[in-house]
């Protein structure tokens, strides 16, 4: 429109009306009415999706519970510097004094304590141990009675850690999500050894996912060419094939595996039993990695197939018969002909496979054991086990930031259009 | 071992079936000259698409043998015939350009760098297209589309070019151009090709020799004129040109000619015996339109008989007549556009003539080649 509307606009309709007015005119009732229909699914997705994933970015870095347990503590504790080797002033440690009592009363004392524990743990018990004896005292000093109650409140760490987290807003949740946490001295530093976690499940749930996603490709491929090329009344028989497992419950299927690969199970048995291998040489395929890649490979394996299915579907065979007759070998007429006009379908089935892969649950979770748990296992752990609400926003958040980087990445080398999802 | 005037292809007793029921292809004996533009003509069904794709190599002959340029051929495999082929869709490749489209056969075959861009660009050059070697097959036109599908079919310099309805998808005009093109590059360079089309006038126009294929069979082998002013039977009769159909007895023959009585009027005719079995068989007569005259007061023919005149379509320069002639309401009668030519109404009847030379006497109309 732009690069005419030099050479249109001194045009008018009949009426003397500019032609680019009335254009958008006409135009407006049918983009009215194209989004009322569309009006009721963006209402739902805003409610379902966008909120929650809003909600859970800011939970992410949301830490108001400290500064409205320890309301006093909060607004004076910026007059101390917590460089310094010194403890607070006494003024601090009253208005502590009273933030516990008010705490203790309100019963609001246990999330902060436990709050607080995460980035500090042990720090937990302290408030509650503080929290019931804070009553009794009456008058100052109070640095001396908090001492009296436990020595611990002699640690400047304690203190830095309210300096430090007194805001509404914390990044320590992120920094556990990437194995980082805040040093004694206040500064950013990798956790101890033991402690991280979470950059290898990273790791691993990348790496799983992507071995699945080329299983997934390796063994796709050939049926979807094989549906692609067959005739019609083949290709149903087979696609139903395909289907199947689709309109199987998940559980059941993942069940099923377990079934199958248990140390007791149907493939072990029998291979025991064709004697490859000795009744209590076993092979150990479940509760590993083994037992995951095995299982999400089958199940995810249509969201593969029907993409590339649908891309090969327009591929008339016409091409590789002309590179036959220009002089092609099967192979070079495949690599040079057909595959380059099925990449979209590779791209389209690959990004599907590899992002429902990287936050799959159910199934690691049944077959995965020890070592065969994604990310997403662990986000559920937190929501429902340990109720770090925060770490799994945390997480869940890096893990939505990883699959919108390898989707930028994506786009970048092969191009969003390119993409053929049916 | 070559011979210029060995044939580029033979097919040998070439039968083809699908599916072990029916036979495509029913027995096919064809020998190909060297540099010849052979047309495959026929309708749908008829075979033609078999033959050409069991010469490429993309089907195998149920029974029977291929030779080119001499060597039986069955068992070779179709990236070694080195036959070029021009696809009904172009089937140019949509992620190459047209150079790189053009230079696939050529690297294929392990040429060089240098010959490979010279070959390219005199190929670009052949079909007038110097400029578009680094555009899309999609951002082409359906005409340069066709000619990039020539050149690609031609750059390796095949002694063969087969082409599969190649000018199907475009419009008339286009086609029409499209076909004189082709026509000027085969006569060019000197290829043999084999092209297969349903369309009679693009036959006409391009070929050397014409087979119509019917039922798996082919009806008959000839030049162009020899098809369309001696067809050897009914289809090739009905199926090249217009024409118009009696049916009737043979009552008497004598030397070439033959005497025709008609079903319906019980009229005689004198027509030319091509394909009479003898007195008291049935039998179809084929007169073409153009060679029904209308006479005058005193004019005289070999054959006269009256039409009514039944519809008038005016096409500029002749007047196309649909005429009861017979008990036959098609028959069509061209009427030149000239001066002094007759002005009829509809409704009007009119004396008609022609020779009995231009009058056919073919194999028995369908349905009834056998006794019922």
């Amino acid at each position: 429109m732009a690069t005419i509307a030099p050479a249109t606009e001194g045009l008018t309709t009949a009426d003397g009306v500019s032609l680019k007015v009335s254009l958008a005119r006409a135009n407006a009732r049918s983009r009215r009415r194209a989004l009322l229909l569309v009006l009721p699914l963006l209402a739902f997705l805003t409610v379902t999706f966008v909120l929650p994933i809003l909600d859970m970015l800011y939970r992410g870095i949301e830490n108001s519970v400290v500064p409205e347990t320890f309301t006093r503590t909060t607004a004076v504790i910026g007059q101390w510097d917590p460089d310094t080797a010194e403890l607070p002033p006494e003024s601090i440690y009253e208005a502590m004094v009273g933030d516990l009592k008010e705490a203790y009363a309100s019963k609001s004392l246990g999330s902060a304590a436990r709050r607080l524990n995460y980035d500090l743990p042990g720090v937990s018990s302290l408030f509650r141990k503080s929290g019931r004896r804070a009553n009794r005292i009456e008058e100052g000093p109070y640095k001396d009675a908090l001492l009296k109650i436990d020595k611990a409140w002699g640690e400047p760490a304690i203190w830095r850690l309210l300096h430090r987290e007194s805001g509404a807003y914390t990044a320590s949740y992120f920094l556990a999500a990437v194995d980082m946490r805040y040093d004694e001295q206040g500064d950013v530093a990798p956790q101890p050894e033991y402690r991280q976690i979470y950059l290898r499940l990273f790791g691993r749930t990348l790496m799983l996912s992507v071995v699945i996603t080329v299983l997934c490709l390796l063994l796709g491929y050939p049926v979807a060419y094989l549906l692609a090329t067959l005739p019609l009344r083949t290709s149903n028989l087979l696609m139903v094939m395909v289907l199947l497992p689709f309109w199987t419950s998940l559980l059941v299927r993942t069940t099923s595996w377990i079934a199958l690969l248990q140390t007791q199970g149907v493939i072990n048995d029998l291979l025991v039993l064709v004697g490859i291998v000795s009744d209590d040489g076993r092979l150990q395929m479940m509760h590993n990695q083994v037992g995951t890649i095995v299982a999400m490979t089958h199940i995810l394996l249509p969201f593969m197939i029907l993409p590339l299915y649908s891309v090969m579907k327009t591929i008339p065979p016409s091409y590789m018969r002309a590179a036959r007759s220009l002089g092609a070998n099967p192979l070079t007429a495949f690599v040079r002909v057909y595959l380059p006009n099925t990449v979209a379908g590779i791209g389209a089935g690959s990004i599907l496979v590899f992002i429902l892969a990287i936050g799959y649950y159910i199934t690691p979770a049944l077959v995965g054991g020890q070592s065969g748990t994604l990310i997403s296992n662990f986000i559920a752990d937190h929501i429902s086990t340990t109720l770090n609400w925060g770490l799994a926003a945390a997480l869940g958040v890096l893990l939505l930031g990883i699959v919108l980087a390898l989707y930028f990445l994506y786009d970048k080398i092969v191009g969003i259009d390119n993409m053929k999802l049916g | 071992m070559e011979q210029a005037n060995d044939p580029i292809v033979r097919f040998d007793g070439v039968q083809k079936s699908y599916d072990g029921e029916t036979l495509v292809v029913k027995k096919l004996d064809l020998d190909i000259a060297r540099g010849e533009f052979l047309t495959m003509l026929g309708p749908s069904g008829s075979g033609k698409t078999t033959c050409l794709m069991m010469l490429a190599g993309f089907e195998p002959a149920t029974h029977g043998e291929i030779y080119l340029n001499g060597q039986p051929i069955n068992r070779v495999p179709p990236h070694k015939r080195g036959i070029g082929m021009v696809f009904q869709n172009y089937a140019l490749f949509p992620h190459m350009t047209v150079a790189e489209n053009l230079a696939f056969p050529l690297e294929v075959r392990g040429m060089d760098r240098a010959t490979i861009e010279q070959k390219v660009n005199r190929a670009l050059d052949m079909v007038r297209l110097p400029e578009f070697g680094g555009r899309r097959p999609a951002q082409l036109s359906g005409g340069q589309q066709q000619r990039v599908a020539v050149a690609r079919a031609l750059v390796f310099e095949p002694d063969l070019v087969l082409m599969d309805e190649p000018l199907g998808a475009l419009d008339k005009n286009l086609r029409e151009e499209m076909q004189y093109e082709i026509k000027h590059i085969h006569e060019r360079l000197g290829v043999s090709v084999v092209y297969v089309t349903h369309d009679q006038s693009e036959a006409l126009t391009m070929s050397n020799r014409v087979a119509v294929f019917d039922d798996g069979v082919i009806q008959q082998l000839a030049a162009p004129d020899v098809l369309y002013e001696q067809p050897r039977n009914a289809f090739v009769a009905y199926f090249i040109g217009e024409n118009n159909r009696l049916y009737g007895r043979v009552e008497a023959i004598d030397g070439d000619h033959c005497t025709v009585r008609l079903d319906d009027e019980g009229a005689s005719v004198r027509a030319l015996r091509v394909n009479v079995e003898g007195v008291g068989s049935r039998t179809t007569l084929s007169l073409r339109p153009e060679r029904v005259q209308i006479l005058g007061g005193e004019q005289a023919a070999d054959n006269v008989m009256s039409g009514r005149v039944e519809e008038l379509i005016y096409l500029g320069d002749h007047v196309r007549t649909r005429m009861t002639v017979a008990g036959n309401d098609a028959f069509i009668v061209k009427i030149p556009n000239a001066h002094g030519h007759a002005v009829l109404r509809v409704g009007d009847t009119v004396k008609l003539g022609w020779a009995a030379d231009d009058c056919r006497a073919l194999d028995p109309p369908t349905g009834e080649r056998e006794p019922v």
